[in-house]
């Protein structure tokens, strides 16, 4: 019975619930530095990318690597576009 | 919301006799289902269906329904144009008209249309069975049937969306639009969303993970190619449509004010999530037609694909860079010459790969023996139109130029000059090509070319002049205008064009039941003479797809093998897994559109049952044991004998 509990994928459920409250802190406490709300937001929000990345996606278990780093490359370049390119035209550059 | 604000819209009456039409149809079709006793039938061999070939079948189907759906949207917006001061539709219904013609022809038409023929041809062209998750893509389709029927169902109930298919904020928050039109439109793009999303990642695995022995990435058709791109877009695109959707419902029905003018809120932050969504969603749709340009202009030359290195290239680049175009659709928001000048440059580079495609294409013509089939003459008309309306996409990039042709008629002129032969032309075409290889009989040629030529004179006779308009100062989204400003003249050339493509669009459907009646049954299972492995298999396909998965050594192995007089489907039969049907994704996407209807109208205790109910089908899929089931090698046997033309 034990090998068929599915241990990760609980985990994996906690753990995301357990980020979410924690990035929730940066409103339900008033009064939060703008510095101290985006380093707990940036923190939990890689940590839940990974956790989805790890427990759910088993990210980890597949033989091909390469692959797996273009995704990966792919993936991170087309994020950072459209954050940085976002940020450009609606903050940065208006 | 009172019952009679409910039904309000149908105290219009082209509402109320559109909503008595539905009503009538449907009594039709139940009527005639139950006449002829077709009911367990369709639930068998359709509703219920895993099987890729028939989703891709039902996916067409829904899309030449909404096609007809926003072509009398389009028809109805050139009519009420077609005269000055006309009369025949008030602004309010001519708003929720182009918003719904949008919506309708992109996410509801283009998208299922072309999604329909990567399922039918995909796994066919790769030697799969079936896609990676048959399950799932039957749940794809009935998600995306469950959206399209909301979007359907709110013009008779409750109104329609009527701020523009892009929906930008303010005019699309509460404010302004009291009603419920935009949570149909939230609700109705988030659920058909989610399921091409899954359809996305299916057909990434599907090919990466399924492609018959010896077929190297390399040498893939460019057909699969294209879905293989497309979909990694839709993957990476779709995810921020959801995301601002839900934003999108939570400022309407929660009071956020993530789009609001006021209390930190940013209007065009809407608009700039949406063109991230938005832009790469134009070459969801059109590069999939590229790959269909492709496998047809290479058949019908009867050559190989001219610089196969450099199409695959060019797409990747282009799924790049249609990630880093999206602020060009809003230069003339405010931000300055820096911002306008990056997207500027963005912009007019992804001229370059798709130049690269077109010159392949025209290479690949070159010196071969070209056969004017109808799927041949779409190609065709496609290559100039299209450079249109790239052209006038280059002059749009021009962000300092943009200030002038920004909202105006020029601007739907130019991308109907880049949607209608990019991707309207190519679905047709790819129709056209493969109808055979499921229905196992040819579309008559004389009536699809009569259809083409009505198609193709009556699109540029209702497009072309908008460009001149346009230039004239004609704005978009206009109802009505003056006598004085002199745009009554071309406007009803234009109406005149618009209905020469409605007797095409007649004429391609009476096509279907004309060669249904007349058309010679095809025995070979190739009857173009064509180049990739989807030819290879009998017409229809067998449920199996191949009873034995041929063996790749090069591209277009199978038209090698024809020269060589080899078979490359020969081989010993081995009993064949195939998965089982099942009825759980029409109910589940059934209750998710209960479960969206009631959101739309904020009635909580329906959102709660149905999203509970939703929850139960992830349940009891998680626990359910569905091992598939066997084809015993007697039955293939027997299937093979039986398509192979010998009784």
């Amino acid at each position: 019975m034990k090998e068929l509990f599915p241990k990760e994928h609980v985990l994996g459920f906690v753990g995301s619930l357990l980020l979410t409250l924690a990035a929730l802190t940066v409103i339900m406490f008033k009064g939060m530095s703008n510095g101290l709300a985006m380093t707990i937001l940036l923190i939990t929000a890689a940590a839940q990318a990974l956790v989805q990345l790890i427990l759910f996606m088993h990210i980890g278990e597949t033989d091909d690597k390469k692959s797996l780093y273009v995704t990966i490359i792919y993936a991170v370049v087309v994020g950072l576009i459209t954050v940085f390119g976002t940020l450009l035209a609606m903050v940065w550059g208006y | 919301m009172s019952f009679d604000e409910l039904f309000a819209p149908m105290k219009e009456p082209m509402i109320l006799a559109a909503g008595i039409s539905i009503i009538v149809g449907a009594i039709a079709v139940v009527a005639g289902l139950t006449y002829f006793k077709k009911w367990g039938w369709l639930y068998k061999n359709w509703l219920t269906t895993v099987d890729h070939k028939k989703i891709g079948v039902m996916y067409v189907f829904v899309a030449l329904i909404m096609l007809f759906r926003g072509g009398i949207d389009a028809l109805l917006m050139r009519a009420q144009t077609a005269i000055p001061e006309n009369g025949l539709l008030n602004s309010e219904h001519y708003n929720e008209i182009f918003t719904t013609h949008g919506l309708i022809m992109i996410l509801f038409m283009a998208m299922p249309f072309i999604i329909g023929l990567m399922n039918i041809v995909v796994p066919l062209q790769i030697g799969a069975r079936d896609v990676a998750f048959p399950r799932l893509n039957a749940l794809s389709f009935w998600l995306f049937a469950a959206g399209a029927g909301l979007l359907n169902v709110s013009f008779v109930i409750g109104g329609s969306p009527n701020a523009g298919w892009t929906a930008y904020f303010p005019l699309a928050g509460t404010e302004f639009n009291p009603g419920v039109g935009n949570n149909y439109y939230a609700w109705a793009l988030q659920i058909s969303g989610i399921g091409t999303l899954m359809t996305g990642i299916n057909f990434i695995t599907t090919i990466f993970k399924m492609r018959a022995p010896g077929m190297k990435l390399m040498k893939m058709p460019m057909f699969t190619w294209s879905a293989l791109i497309t979909n990694v877009i839709i993957t990476f695109a779709f995810p921020v449509l959801t995301v601002a959707l839900a934003l999108m419902t939570l400022d309407r029905q929660f009071g956020t004010k993530f789009f609001a003018m006021q209390d930190g809120g940013m209007d065009m932050m809407w608009a700039n999530l949406f063109w991230v969504w938005g832009h790469p969603e134009v070459y969801i749709v059109i590069l999939p037609a590229f790959g269909i340009y492709s496998e047809i202009i290479a058949t019908f030359a009867r050559k190989n694909l001219y610089g196969y290195k450099s199409m695959v290239m060019s797409m990747v680049i282009i799924s790049l860079l249609s990630f880093m175009v999206w602020a060009h659709h809003f230069y003339t928001m405010g931000h300055g010459v820096m911002v306008n000048g990056v997207f500027s440059t963005t912009t007019m580079l992804i001229a370059v790969p798709t130049g690269v495609k077109i010159f392949n294409w025209l290479l690949t013509m070159r010196h071969g023996k070209i056969q004017f089939t109808t799927p041949m003459l779409y190609a065709l008309a496609f290559i100039p139109i299209f450079t249109i309306g790239g052209v006038t996409g280059v002059m749009l990039a021009m962000a300092s130029a943009d200030y002038q042709y920004h909202n105006t008629m020029f601007l739907v002129a130019h991308f109907h000059y880049v949607l209608i032969p990019g991707v309207v032309f190519g679905v047709l075409a790819g129709y056209h090509y493969w109808w055979p290889k499921i229905f196992g009989f040819r579309l008559n040629e004389k009536l699809g070319k009569s259809a083409f030529w009505f198609i193709i004179l009556g699109f540029n006779i209702a497009f072309f002049p908008l460009f001149i308009l346009g230039l004239d100062g004609y704005a978009r989204r206009m109802y009505t205008y003056s006598a004085d400003t002199g745009y009554g003249p071309l406007n009803m050339v234009s109406f005149l064009g618009a209905l020469m493509m409605g007797v095409g669009f007649i004429l391609l459907c009476y096509n279907i039941y004309y060669s249904f009646r007349h058309s010679p049954r095809e025995t070979t299972g190739d009857p173009w003479d064509a180049r990739s492995l989807e030819w290879a298999t009998h017409s229809p396909v067998p449920e199996y797809n191949f009873a034995v998965v041929p063996k790749i050594n090069q591209l277009d192995e199978y038209w090698f093998a024809k020269k060589e007089g080899r078979d490359i489907t020969a081989g010993e039969y081995e009993r064949i897994h195939m998965p089982n049907n099942s009825s759980a994704p029409m109910w589940m996407a059934g209750v998710m559109f209960l479960f969206a209807f009631f959101f739309v109208f904020s009635v909580w205790a329906g959102v709660i049952v149905f999203g509970l109910a939703t929850l139960g089908f992830l349940a009891y899929r998680s626990f359910e044991k569905d091992d598939g089931h066997y084809i015993e090698v007697a039955e293939i046997v027997e299937t093979e004998r039986r398509l192979g033309g010998e009784q």
